[in-house]
């Protein structure tokens, strides 16, 4: 024993030595840690977005851009009808695809996780989830227009089968061609994180919801619901940048005839305005981040992760 | 094609390591040159290419291989990624393949060189259209940016183009056309003679022109002047109030839903016609004979207004020195040498020196491509596919007549980017 108490000071103090030198060292180790995230980040993200404002404020022409400092490029962008007709499209494009995938990716999840009874059945079906997106986007975006089409399936079918005398216009070609084909492609952008949180939900909780004398669909409010937000919020980020920053869905299937904001850019870029187009880009960026904020303020995610 | 001595003098020993050609066996300053051909293959040459689709063929890069033993490295790209590569990359080509009005915005950049006339083998065996504006002595100057404002420079340096040919030429003129409306004669149900016929009620909802602004205004500006809303003083050219006049009419035409789509690639302009999403719309003339070859009627549609031309030709990046240089202007003279004037002129495309493109044809090709006579047999596209029939005649024509009936070219505009500007406004609304 008293040799005990006689080597506990020792002891103690060879303790706290090596702690803060381990403090140290793990001071200089988490830096390392960080380091290669930092400069990729750094690299390829920062030092872009940062070159894409400065240009923002240059000078252009067809030719050349000239290194200045001109509010033009915002004054154009911000002062133009069209910019802010088309931010309102990509905003209601963003909003109708965001309604429908949240609703048809939480059944999804939904059924996937408390219905299907072994996991490895569980496993299967979300492959099966993943299966279209072994082939390209492109692709599932324009398997649309021949089913859509005036002389399509859809029309075709419909037409012969008697029920429309003529065919319906607006199946392609249209908003409603755009959403369709989002909802499509980023539905499961929003089925893989809420299956994911409600993949984690303790079971217990609703067995304990149900003693507590709770129906089906208060646990599913007042349970699953709450517990499953992080991932909505997820999945929304998800498929608010995605539809924000969309092109080659627009463009194909609204026939060019809908306008989004990274179309705009696209646009502008093609024919060398690239300040135009990196004013619009920063405006956007800006926009998205405002959003992403104002989700990340409804939902903590890191609280269920 | 023996021509020895601009080679010795071309190829230094920095010119060969620059082009990454220490092939086995070529000891540097051996002197036992003798030709262009031996040279090529003892000392392989890559030329790279990029252009626009409709002529970065890889039959030619492999006619080419076996002609003259250069390797084309070629790239296809859409217009608006032409151009700006054209001027964004200048190191990265070689030889750019590009429109006339493209090289109106790109020469002044210093990305392309202008070449020696006098290097040109078929110079003089370009169609006058080229060099004067005038297929004939008697036709009348297109409007638009028509290729002989913008084929020459005054001097090897100079950046500003020449009122009058001189020795320094911007392009070697390759592939032109004259565009039209393609129309499926099956469903329009009447005759279509003018360019203003697009806005018939009758097919509403059924027409698209397409979405690259540089090209789509002018089709937007024939439609125009021809349901005689406007008169423009040169389509080519607006002012500020034709574009505005432009843009809100076709604005109110979409609005009234008379557009079913606005389309920017090729398949896509194939598609809406076989599809029968439309029956009239702005097309390329491949696109037609696409259409056609699935079995579907479509028909290149002359129209009383006359024709948007488009031309196009060789280019040489400014960074060109050496023998590299001249195995590129050994190439554009082989280019312009007959063959590849055949293949394209097969195509429905003109070749800019015709009288060397018809010594690779058949009389009857001839007969039925350039000079707008009936086919006597069929006649085969150069893959061996049937074309067309015996007994067809060419939509619009023999070459003289559809030429000679341009009333503008594609062009690029001093409003260049208020236009472009109030398109997008167009597309958003």
């Amino acid at each position: 024993m008293t040799v005990a108490v006689d080597q506990s000071p020792a002891a103690s103090i060879r303790l706290k030595a090596g702690r803060r030198g381990r403090r140290l060292d793990s001071n200089i180790v988490s830096y390392l840690e960080a380091l290669p995230l930092t400069l990729i980040l750094g690299a390829f993200l920062l030092l872009p977005i940062l070159m894409i404002a400065v240009v923002s404020f240059w000078d252009y022409d067809f030719a050349s851009m000239y290194p200045d400092f001109l509010t033009m490029n915002y004054v154009e962008t911000l002062g133009s009808w069209v910019t802010w007709k088309t931010y309102l499209n990509t905003l209601k494009f963003a909003l109708l695809v965001w309604m429908i995938t949240l609703i048809a990716g939480f059944w999804v999840a939904y059924f996937l996780a408390f219905h299907i009874r072994s996991s490895a059945m569980q496993m299967v079906l979300f492959l099966v989830c993943t299966v279209p997106f072994l082939t390209s986007n492109i692709i599932r975006m324009i398997s649309w227009i021949p089913v859509l089409g005036r002389n399509g399936l859809v029309n075709s079918t419909l037409i012969e089968m008697g029920l429309i005398p003529a065919p319906i216009e607006w199946l392609l070609y249209s908003d409603f061609a755009v959403v369709l084909a989002m909802v499509h492609l980023y539905t499961l952008f929003m089925v893989t994180p809420i299956f994911n949180t409600l993949m984690r939900i303790d079971r217990s909780l609703v067995e304990a919801a149900r003693d507590a004398g709770a129906s089906g669909w208060q646990v599913l409010t007042n349970v699953i619901l709450p517990l499953a937000k992080p991932g909505m919020a997820i999945g929304t980020i998800f498929v608010v940048t995605l539809v924000m920053a969309d092109f080659s869905t627009v463009q194909v299937m609204s026939g060019g005839q809908s306008a989004s904001v990274a179309l705009m850019m696209k646009n502008q870029m093609s024919l060398l305005q690239y300040p135009a187009a990196a004013a619009n880009a920063v405006v956007l960026l800006a926009l998205v981040l405002l959003m992403v904020a104002g989700i990340l303020r409804v939902v903590d995610i890191r609280k269920e992760l | 094609m023996t021509k020895t001595t601009a080679v010795t003098k071309g190829i230094s020993r920095r010119s060969l390591l620059k082009t990454g050609a220490a092939a086995a066996g070529f000891a540097a300053g051996s002197g036992v040159i003798t030709g262009f051909p031996t040279i090529w293959a003892q000392n392989p040459i890559t030329l790279r290419q990029f252009g626009t689709g409709v002529s970065n063929l890889n039959a030619i890069a492999d006619k080419c291989k076996e002609d003259l033993g250069i390797t084309l490295e070629m790239t296809a790209t859409d217009s608006d990624a032409a151009a700006q590569r054209a001027v964004t990359q200048p190191d990265s080509y070689d030889i750019a393949d590009i429109e006339y009005w493209i090289l109106k915005k790109v020469f002044p950049s210093g990305a392309i060189q202008p070449m020696d006339t006098s290097k040109l083998k078929f110079y003089d065996k370009v169609v006058p259209l080229f060099i004067t504006g005038k297929l004939t002595p008697e036709s009348e100057i297109a409007q638009g940016t028509a290729p002989h404002t913008v084929g020459f420079v005054e001097a090897q340096d100079s950046k500003t183009f020449a009122k009058e040919p001189t020795q320094w030429f911007t392009m070697m003129p390759t592939i032109y056309n004259a565009d039209t409306l393609g129309i499926r004669p099956d469903l329009v149900g009447r005759d279509i003679t003018s360019w203003a016929d697009i806005l018939d009620p009758a097919f509403k909802g059924k027409t698209s022109i397409l979405n690259i602004p540089s090209i789509g205004i002018m089709d937007a500006a024939m439609i125009m002047e021809a349901s005689g809303q406007i008169k423009y003083a040169d389509k080519g050219n607006m002012t500020k109030e034709e574009i505005d006049k432009t843009i809100d009419f076709l604005i109110k035409t979409k609005q009234a839903g008379q557009f079913r789509a606005f389309w920017k690639s090729f398949d896509e302009s194939v598609n809406l016609m076989s599809s029968g999403e439309v029956v009239i719309q702005s097309m390329w003339s491949p696109a037609v004979a696409a259409v056609r070859s699935k079995g579907i009627p479509c028909v290149y549609q002359p129209l009383k207004e006359g024709y948007r031309a488009w031309g196009g030709g060789l280019g040489l990046a400014s960074h060109l020195e050496g023998a590299k240089l001249d195995a590129a202007y050994e190439y554009i003279n082989w280019y312009t040498s007959g063959w590849v004037g055949a293949y394209l002129n097969r195509q429905g495309y003109y070749s800019a020196a015709m009288q060397t493109a018809k010594e690779y044809m058949s009389a009857d090709e001839w007969g039925y491509w350039v000079e707008g006579k009936p086919a006597q047999g069929d006649i085969l596209a150069p893959d061996g596919k049937v074309m067309e029939k015996a007994g067809a005649v060419r939509d619009g024509g023999s070459f003289d007549e559809r030429m000679g009936r341009v009333a503008c070219w594609n062009s690029v505009m001093d409003e260049d980017r208020y236009m472009v500007r109030r398109w997008n406004e167009f597309i958003a609304a």
